[in-house]
């Protein structure tokens, strides 16, 4: 820490810094540096992504053909593919596992962890995070959840298999089904771990933006990511605590005979002592998380997405403060809407009523920011990189998996749509589809700032039309299953007559789900390739106007040689009339642009304005210019 | 420089060639393989089906394909570039038009689904409540699928007509204060329509006045890992008490029989209930949180232990009615669990059966009372029986009337 001070003191001109000697460990593994640990956050996340995907193809596998048996299924995971075929039990603890680790440890610490430890500093112009070292552990907290929970793979009794919300007293009671056993006390100790992560993030991300931002970084020039990672941290900060105090309340009632969650149960004819608790208090508890939580997944990758889409339109992001507005708008009402998860948990049904309420006014600033998408790419100059791609897949995700919350928030539809596929279609669009377009976008687009080489553009095109006409062909067709009234997480459709007619659609979806994991190998390959053989990044590449772009290609702890640079002006004055280039980094000062100042740049500023003025009158612009 | 490397990329582009010769005709069989593997009839391909290595190679050969494919279109632009000309292949106007490509084929592939898995979906509602939730699906479902469809034709048809062109500069329009007010304001008039709407059927469904005259009839469904047990009210109409402490392997559903409503409440294998009459159902757990849930009435509601929840419903058509109408005899209405609740979640389901008013009565008088005589001597009760009916039977099928409970277990 103490050389974040030397460095604002001395001139960074001379590249040996000498106080301070990088060794293997502390460059690589036990970093300090904001950008290593983005980069630790995302190859961590990734490798999990990796994994949760595999997971989803097993029981893809099962759903397609569950009368068939795969022997290297057996070959693979033993007992709990005998013959070949996934064992039930199993199955839902792959379910439970997909869930945990897509929402928490890809979506949540691979997304914001990655992004908000690489561009807090460097777009707000600071020389690291407020506290490296909190920093640091949150990643190594992060890591360590990771390794627990994917080390319940190895026990006997297998994962936690009561679905990702791990619903008491299915969870509870160890007899209620294997997962409920040790993989369930894992799973708790890994959410443990994972909150701590999260929640030193949060505060480090928060002090950050509000203390170090650099001279005339005010918060209406941040750039949207920053806004949205912000607010997720705020969120995050809130929302996450509580559901330690679920989670703690859990480990009471499975380990030291507590009732919170438990009351009135009996396993076959063995009656459980337990009294007086009521498992809907964990409903509460977790969704008071969990709902805020799909906004801590979907705000950053809505964040990332403004700013490509700007960027790549070559035009500022239309309505910004709205987009401002409408981010605090969700991130309150994301507060007060949890109790949509329980319309039909025989929650008072009076409160059903408020909370549909609360839900719908939601579906507004959602509304306000896609309309604002469209407006950006409207009368744009679009290129179309693969971040670009990516955000424009974003913004369809959003639409189509938003669009069905208004049937889920509604407490009515909900009685025959809850616990069903619509659900699930509805949420793989919405935040998981649309959140892993924004992290996909995110690395395409920083990737330069990240590793400083270019990642191939090409398989970044190949990548996103596969992944995005894949994920479609997915989660589409997933609807109509629910319509039907297909329950979420059977194991085999097999033994109901209805369900039966769905069975092809079964297998088209997984044909589908297959091609959309191998895509990701193309991802996988130009990301790995292209950290060690890719081409060396310019300086701008994109011709973007944040910050750190300004930064050297080369990292050096700090950022930024010498001086930190100072902003004059908001982040999005791309294609400016009256300015050569389409694009004024915010490093410009308004007096080496006069040509293309407006009134409006000065925010009321008399002197400013009667300057512009005057140079005006002594500079008169030609008309029709064309 | 840039001519030597024309050269070694034409010998590479020359490699590219041969390699693509070798490599099509088992690349291209193979890939017809994988797409055909789901629709073309199954040729029986035994072990090299099964086997990993097999995929494997496809795969392989799959990136192969690509890996030369992409290799062939550098060298293009590389021998487009050491000629001088402009740069190969504009990606812009590619992109533009795929998303246009996109948008058309995904318009169709829309409809496709609207009509082909949407004529797969549930019969219309059964239940009286039940057609106002479908009222309320179908209102949200044309104003969903409008602003679906507008909003991804401008979305994509933005992204075509606005592709990158060098003689062009962006707009630059950073906001629009009056538009801005219109796209908050119509969502929120148009939710605030479906809020009310929503709320108002949501009341008409939890909030009932009840009608003295006109009872609903109860039943209790009792949900344990992985079966359903039901229980009929019996001639006095209500449901007794039940305290899980009681439960034994001859009372597994714990009920308390030292309540006078218990001792006449009886068991049924599936659920019979009388067309237009409201039905209240009483709905509890033994063990974990499961979901109650008739799809086709649009009933749903949890059950959860230690907690009795309750939903109120009319059945408006018979199964009967229903075979006609959705020309299948073998139509049964339904009910399952759709709430994740162990092993065994996949496969807990009962019969329901709506009918006639007449056949219902007969039906229920057939039907036999959860107390028996091993209870009556565990509750301290008479043996004798101590309601008239079915008096002289009660002992001989007291074991057969355990049986299908027992048997519905092992399932």
């Amino acid at each position: 820490m103490s050389t974040i001070a030397l460095h604002d003191e001395h001139n960074h001109d001379h590249a040996d810094h000498g106080h301070h000697k990088e060794t293997l460990i502390s460059k690589y593994i036990f970093s300090m540096d904001h950008k290593m640990i983005a980069k630790q956050f995302l190859i961590t996340g990734i490798i999990m992504a990796v994994i949760a995907m595999g997971l989803s193809i097993l029981f893809r596998i099962q759903l397609a053909w569950p009368d068939q048996s795969f022997p290297f299924l057996e070959t693979f995971l033993g007992k709990w593919a005998e013959g070949g075929r996934i064992k039930s039990d199993f199955y839902l603890a792959l379910v439970t596992i997909h869930g945990t680790i897509m929402v928490f440890f890809v979506l949540t610490a691979g997304l914001s962890g990655t992004f908000s430890n690489l561009l807090i500093p460097l777009q707000i112009g600071a020389r690291d995070m407020a506290s490296p070292f909190l920093n640091m552990l949150s990643y190594w907290f992060f890591f360590m959840a990771c390794v627990i929970m994917m080390s319940s793979f190895f026990i006997q009794t297998g994962p936690a298999s009561g679905g990702w919300t791990v619903y008491p007293p299915l969870s509870v009671v160890a007899k209620a089904m294997p997962g409920s056993g040790m993989g369930m006390t894992l799973w708790l100790i890994s959410m443990v771990l994972f909150v701590a992560s999260s929640l030193m993030g949060g505060i480090n991300y928060v002090s950050t933006i509000l203390n170090m931002r650099t001279k005339g970084m005010d918060l209406w020039k941040m750039p949207l990511p920053i806004w949205a990672f912000f607010l997720t941290a705020i969120l995050g900060i809130l929302s996450f605590p509580v559901l330690v105090a679920g989670v703690v309340l859990m480990v009471f009632d499975r380990s030291f005979g507590t009732s919170f969650y438990l009351s009135d149960i009996v396993m076959g004819t063995d009656i459980l002592p337990n009294e007086g608790g009521s498992p809907i208090l964990w409903q509460h508890l977790f969704w008071f998380l969990g709902h805020p939580e799909v906004y801590i997944v979907i705000m950053p990758a809505l964040g990332i997405s403004s700013e490509v889409i700007s960027v790549n339109s070559r035009k500022p992001i239309f309505g910004y403060h709205a987009m401002v507005y409408s981010l605090i708008g969700i991130t309150v009402l994301s507060f007060i809407v949890w109790g949509h998860h329980m319309f039909v948990t025989g929650m008072n049904p009076l409160l059903g009523g408020v909370f549909m309420i609360t839900t719908l006014i939601i579906a507004v600033p959602s509304a306000v920011k896609t309309f604002n998408y469209l407006a950006t790419l409207w009368r744009g100059n679009i290129r179309f990189t693969p971040a670009m791609l990516f955000a424009i897949g974003l913004v369809s995700f959003f639409i189509s998996g938003g669009l069905t919350g208004i049937f889920l928030g509604n407490a009515s539809l909900d009685i025959n749509l809850h616990d069903t596929y619509f659900v699930v279609a509805h949420f793989h669009l919405v935040m998981g589809s649309a959140a892993i377009f924004g992290m996909l976008a995110g690395v395409y687009h920083w990737f330069p700032r990240m590793f400083g080489r270019m990642m191939n553009a090409k398989l970044g095109y190949l990548h996103f039309w596969l992944t995005f006409i894949a994920a479609y062909l997915v989660f589409f067709p997933l609807h109509f299953l629910g319509l039907d009234g297909v329950p979420r997480r059977y194991y085999a459709f097999t033994e109901f007559e209805f369900m039966k007619k769905w069975l092809t659609v079964n297998i088209f979806v997984t044909w589908a789900a297959i091609m959309a994991a191998l895509a990701q190998v193309a991802f996988l390959f130009n990301f790995f390739y292209s950290i060690f053989k890719g081409k060396v990044a310019p300086q701008n590449p994109w011709e973007a106007n944040t910050l750190e772009w300004t930064a050297p290609v080369k990292h050096i702890h700090g950022n930024w040689p010498g001086e930190i640079p100072t902003v004059y002006r908001w982040p999005y004055d791309y294609s400016k009339p009256g300015h050569d280039a389409d694009f004024i980094p915010q490093t410009v000062p308004f007096s080496q642009t006069m040509s293309s100042n407006l009134p409006h740049d000065f925010e009321g500023n008399a002197e400013a304005e009667k300057i512009q003025q005057d140079w005006e009158l002594a500079n008169p612009v030609e008309e029709n210019k064309g | 420089m840039s001519l030597r490397k024309f050269i070694t990329n034409k010998t590479t582009a020359a490699l590219a060639v041969l390699l693509t010769v070798f490599a099509n005709t088992s690349a291209f069989a193979q890939e017809a393989s994988v797409a055909g593997a789901a629709a073309a009839p199954k040729v029986d391909m035994g072990e090299v089906y099964k086997s990993v290595i097999f995929y494997i190679l496809i795969f392989l050969a799959v990136c192969l394909f690509i890996a030369i494919i992409g290799k062939s279109i550098k060298v293009y632009e590389l021998s487009r570039e050491a000629q001088g000309k402009p740069v190969g292949i504009n990606w812009n106007r590619v992109h533009a038009s795929l998303f246009a490509l996109f948008l058309v084929l995904g318009l169709y592939g829309v409809y496709w689904e609207y009509t082909v898995h949407g004529s797969m979906l549930l019969p219309a509602a059964a239940s009286e409540h039940g057609k106002k939730i479908d009222e309320m699906f179908n209102l949200t479902l044309i104003i969903t699928t409008i602003v679906f469809i507008a909003t991804h034709i401008l979305l994509f048809g933005f992204s075509y007509i606005y592709r990158y062109s060098a003689k062009r500069k962006a707009y630059y329009y950073p906001h629009n204060n009056t538009i801005e007010k219109i796209w908050t304001i119509v969502p929120a008039l148009v939710l605030t329509v479906l809020v009310l709407m929503g709320f108002l059927t949501w009341r008409s469904i939890f909030f009932k006045t009840e009608d003295p005259n006109h009872k609903p009839l109860q039943i209790e469904v009792t949900s344990e890992q992985f079966k359903w047990s039901i229980r009929y009210p019996g001639a006095d109409g209500i449901v007794g008490d039940k305290n899980y402490k009681l439960t034994t392997a001859t009372n597994q559903l714990g009920i308390d029989f030292k309540d006078i409503h218990s001792r006449d409440d009886e068991m049924a294998d599936e659920m019979v209930i009388p067309v237009g009459k409201p039905v209240k159902l009483i709905l509890t757990s033994k063990d974990v949180i499961h979901s109650f849930y008739m799809p086709h009435f649009r009933v749903q509601l949890n059950t959860v232990p230690g907690m009795k929840t309750f939903f109120e419903f009319t059945p408006t058509k018979t199964t009967a009615q229903m075979q006609q109408e959705t020309n299948d005899p073998n139509f049964k209405f339904l009910f399952l669990c759709a709430k994740i609740c162990g092993s065994g979640h996949y496969n807990m389901q009962k019969v329901v059966r709506v009918v006639s008013d007449a056949e219902y009565k007969t039906w229920i008088a057939e039907q036999k009372t959860y107390l028996n005589d091993d209870l009556r001597k565990q509750f301290n009760l008479p043996v004798a029986p101590a309601a008239p009916k079915a008096a002289s039977d009660s002992t001989a099928k007291d074991s057969a009337a355990v049986k299908p409970n027992q048997m519905a277990l092992n399932k």
